[in-house]
């Protein structure tokens, strides 16, 4: 006799359960049970908005309250996807805003977002709570008056680094003047000014407001104003940080900062004044991020503000620091877990700063909770990167970018293999990986050899042959996202482990050596992977077969071919003769 | 891959060499006297120039070493052609010329013959009417004189792998501090390019360039693809595309480049200063020619509401 809980008891179960994973496999165990979870998923994320369409996913999870979506492959962050590449948001919030009328969040990277969807988004969810919109484009600051005009019980809007036309400042006056729920607001990418008066009744009657990230338009002098009605503030970020010295604007900045006590994280901070620096002093013991990355202080004036923050878990912040500086954030912040160091000067063709593979070591060794890394550098060596794995085998991210492609080890002038090969084999957790200098086919054999948990590889003028695509498609078991660019990978090693790209997001390669016709075998081959050429010199069978494409996007998916590309991009499948017919 | 008979700008018969690689150029350096562009009055000798020196098509003239503007502009007149109107320029003498403030000619560089006037060459390569502009390839434009500003390298685009919103914020910072690099003040950095009749857009870094030929130079590389789309039946059976022939379609288009500023104003690229224009340009586009006759307002609002 079949004896189960009551639906309702499942269900309340299952409420508990916030991971998809887990979500995953309660599906997995009977039908009933299947349908159970699916009728109470109120979360979704998607990691590839083209692996999925809008009508599967709300066939199967009818009531979803929180969506999340990713669209352009990473490296358009760097524009090497073209523009018009597709990623539009606009027929999911379509189907959504029919779907799902109850839906209260939307959180969107690398995605183009038009005024016409916010305007809908705006229209359609009489709930809507969170917008957050990072790196995406395609909207003007007219669909952010939208938002800020209907909905009602708005509570964060977050445009992250986004691209935004931006029109006027006129868009945070639409804000209704009952609106009171804002817990967080992030400006910071946008470039004109807002109304100040606006900006201050807006933040005195959200009694909520806990992260209000400024743009740079906001002026120093005002900045008090702002803190001194939100004293609760958990993040700040300022507008600009510069401002002609004078004592009343210092002191007035210095008691604004003091009544923050709740404030944790910092940024912001363009164009920062050192003169300005002490004023922030009283909240550094309590910050736990600190990002200077705007900040064009130098590392005298950095040391010093590092060395008041000894709670620091995270810290970004440019080149300026210099060695010397991480020299004294090793010493101070005993918490640190996350370090990024971004160039100065990225294009200069000699280095600006004194900031080499040393700072990095340095605070590898005094700080025994680093786990994240982003290093722009402009010299390693293996015997450098060997230390850092020592110190360092809780490492989960490490990305090292030496700025010259193919640079060697600058002592013995040999390939990097070996250090970064020390990393894969110390560092057993780690998940994510970025490689830049002098590498072999060797450091790839480590790579597939050690990187077990690796799960997101980015490789840049690097390898020798298919040996090393292969080492690591046919070791790496968790890996879900590759990209490539600018290595001598062909058509052997991808076709060899076809099968292994169904088991990942996506693979991105470009200017590498893969042909057209094994696009087309892949393509034909695997119907459950979309194989994209992206081909900006014209259609790729003008020209012979083997002939290697310019770019190729490959990713797993249940919803067929795209039907929104431009004509750059052509699907490898069978259909592929027709096509071009 | 044979040499296309090519013809010097001002359709004198006498055919030039072009050399077919970069490759070829380099053995063949003693031959870029011979294949370097020539504008001028019909029928005048080229003075002697030194290899790699050439005036950009936007008029800065490398041998009066003017670093950040230029005094000498066939650009300029082209300009003042454009703005007396095209057609008026044209007729002047039934094929285009661009006369120098001083008279002399002007070489250009390979980068520069994107922006070709109107009436030189329409029509495929095998034309035989064809009037086209032979260019030199050079390989690393950097080194090919001593010019460019030492301080940038080549570009790789994506590389180092900074966000664009990150670089733009920074070069804004770095011209506010001491002048380091010798660029210009802060103001538009990555702006977007768009080419009438292409499909899509591209982004560019102003700040990686330090002359109008080097922007040139890397928008005709960016875009040599749409013109190639166009006459894409004849390069069936080539691998790879050779500068020689991305010349051949180029200056075969019709096309001008112009810029947005930060007026909303829609001016011809090449007027003012290589600062002043990094400054002011909110925005690129490589117009057709024809619909930048004259570019006066009422022009610039029928292309703004065309676009």
């Amino acid at each position: 006799m079949a004896y189960s809980f009551p639906e309702e008891v499942l269900e309340h179960v299952f409420s508990f359960l916030c991971s998809d994973k887990d979500r995953n496999a309660v599906s997995l165990v009977c039908k009933s049970w299947y349908e159970i979870e699916r009728w109470c998923r109120r979360r979704i994320f998607i990691g590839n908005c083209y692996s999925v369409t809008p009508d599967i996913v709300i066939r199967r999870f009818p009531k979803v309250r929180s969506m999340e979506m990713k669209g352009k492959p990473h490296f358009a962050d760097f524009n090497l996807v073209p523009e018009g590449w597709g990623a539009y948001v606009y027929p999911w919030i379509s189907a959504m805003s029919v779907a799902y009328p109850l839906l209260e969040e939307i959180k969107l990277k690398r995605m183009v977002v038009t005024d016409e969807c916010l305007e809908l988004i705006s229209k359609s969810f009489k709930s809507f709570k969170v917008l957050v919109l990072s790196s995406c484009e395609g909207f003007t600051t007219d669909g952010l008056a939208s938002i800020a005009a209907n909905c009602r019980n708005l509570r964060e809007l977050d445009l992250k680094e986004s691209e935004v036309e931006d029109l006027s400042g006129h868009w945070l006056s639409h804000f209704p003047e009952h609106c009171t729920s804002l817990v967080s607001l992030n400006m910071s990418c946008l470039g004109s000014e807002v109304s100040f008066s606006a900006l201050e009744r807006l933040v005195g009657r959200c009694p909520n407001l806990k992260t209000l990230r400024l743009n740079r338009a906001v002026p120093l002098e005002k900045l008090p104003n702002l803190l001194s009605r939100a004293p609760q503030l958990v993040e700040l970020g300022t507008g600009t940080y510069s401002s002609e010295v004078r004592v009343d604007i210092f002191s007035n900045l210095s008691e604004a900062f003091s009544v923050c006590k709740q404030l944790k994280g910092l940024s912001g901070l363009w164009d920062a004044v050192p003169a300005y620096l002490p004023a922030m002093y009283s909240v550094c013991p309590g910050l736990t991020s600190l990002n200077l990355s705007y900040a064009t202080i130098q590392s005298p004036d950095l040391s010093k503000l590092v060395s008041q923050c000894p709670n620091l878990q995270r810290l970004w912040v440019l080149d300026y620091i210099e060695d010397s500086g991480l020299e004294a954030l090793a010493t101070s912040c005993k918490d640190l877990q996350e370090l990024r160091v971004f160039p100065s000067d990225p294009f200069g063709a000699e280095p600006n700063v004194s900031l080499t593979e040393q700072g990095l070591v340095t605070v590898s060794e005094g700080c025994p909770k680093l786990q994240s890394v982003l290093y722009f550098c402009r010299q390693m060596s293996n015997a450098a990167l060997v230390t850092i794995a020592k110190n360092r085998p809780n490492m989960i991210r490490f990305r090292l970018c030496i700025i010259e492609p193919q640079a060697p080890d600058y002592v013995t002038l040999e390939p990097l293999d070996t250090g970064f090969g020390a990393i894969v084999k110390s560092c057993k957790e780690l998940r994510r990986l970025s490689l830049s200098g002098l590498l072999t086919d060797r450091v790839f054999e480590y790579i597939g050899t050690h990187a077990k948990k690796l799960e997101m590889l980015s490789i840049a003028f690097a390898g020798d042959s298919d040996l090393g695509l292969h080492h690591v498609l046919s070791g790496c078991e968790s890996l879900r996202k590759l990209e490539i660019r600018d290595c001598p990978f062909g058509d052997k090693a991808l076709l060899a482990n076809a099968a292994k790209l169904e088991t990942m997001r996506s693979l991105w390669m470009s200017s590498c050596s893969v042909s057209y016709g094994a696009c087309k075998l892949l393509g034909q081959k695997m119907p459950r992977l979309n194989v994209e050429v992206i081909d900006e010199r014209g259609p790729p069978e003008l020209r012979p077969e083997i002939c290697p494409v310019e770019k190729l996007y490959i990713y797993r998916t249940v919803a067929g071919r795209r039907i929104d590309m431009p004509d750059f991009i052509w699907t490898m499948d069978e259909d592929a003769a027709l096509q071009h017919s | 891959m044979s040499i296309p008979q090519e013809h010097d700008y001002i359709g004198s018969s006498e055919p030039l060499q072009v050399g077919k690689s970069s490759k070829d150029v380099k053995n063949n350096l003693f031959n870029l006297k011979e294949t370097e562009l020539r504008l001028g009055l019909p029928g005048s000798e080229s003075p002697e120039r030194k290899v790699g020196n050439g005036v950009s098509i936007f008029g800065k003239d490398l041998k009066d070493e003017s670093v950040n503007g230029f005094s000498h502009s066939p650009l300029k007149n082209f300009v003042s052609g454009a703005k007396r109107g095209f057609s008026d320029a044209i007729n002047d003498s039934g094929k285009w010329v661009l006369s120098m403030n001083g008279g002399s000619e002007v070489d250009l560089k390979k980068g520069d013959t994107l922006f070709s006037p109107k009436g030189v060459n329409v029509g495929g390569k095998n034309n035989n009417n064809l009037q086209s502009t032979p260019v030199k390839p050079v390989e690393e434009k950097k080194n090919e004189n001593g010019s460019t500003a030492p301080a940038s390298k080549a570009q790789v685009v994506g590389w180092p792998p900074v966000r664009s919103f990150r670089k733009n914020t920074l070069a804004t910072n770095l011209s506010k501090n001491s002048d380091v690099t010798g660029k210009s003040g802060s103001g538009c950095l990555y702006v977007k390019v768009s080419m009438d009749g292409a499909p899509y857009l591209r982004k560019i870094d102003l700040k990686t360039y330090s002359s109008y030929t080097e922007l040139s130079s890397a928008l005709e590389k960016m875009f040599s693809c749409f013109t190639i789309g166009q006459y894409s039946h004849g390069l069936a059976g080539q691998e790879s595309l050779s500068e020689s022939r991305l010349m051949d379609l180029l200056h075969g288009s019709e096309y001008v480049l112009t810029y947005e500023d930060k007026d909303g104003d829609w001016m011809l690229v090449g007027d003012v200063p290589w600062g002043m224009f990094t400054d002011s340009c909110k925005r690129l586009r490589i117009m057709k020619g024809s619909d930048a006759i004259g570019l006066a307002p009422r022009t610039m609002q029928k292309c703004k509401s065309q676009n």
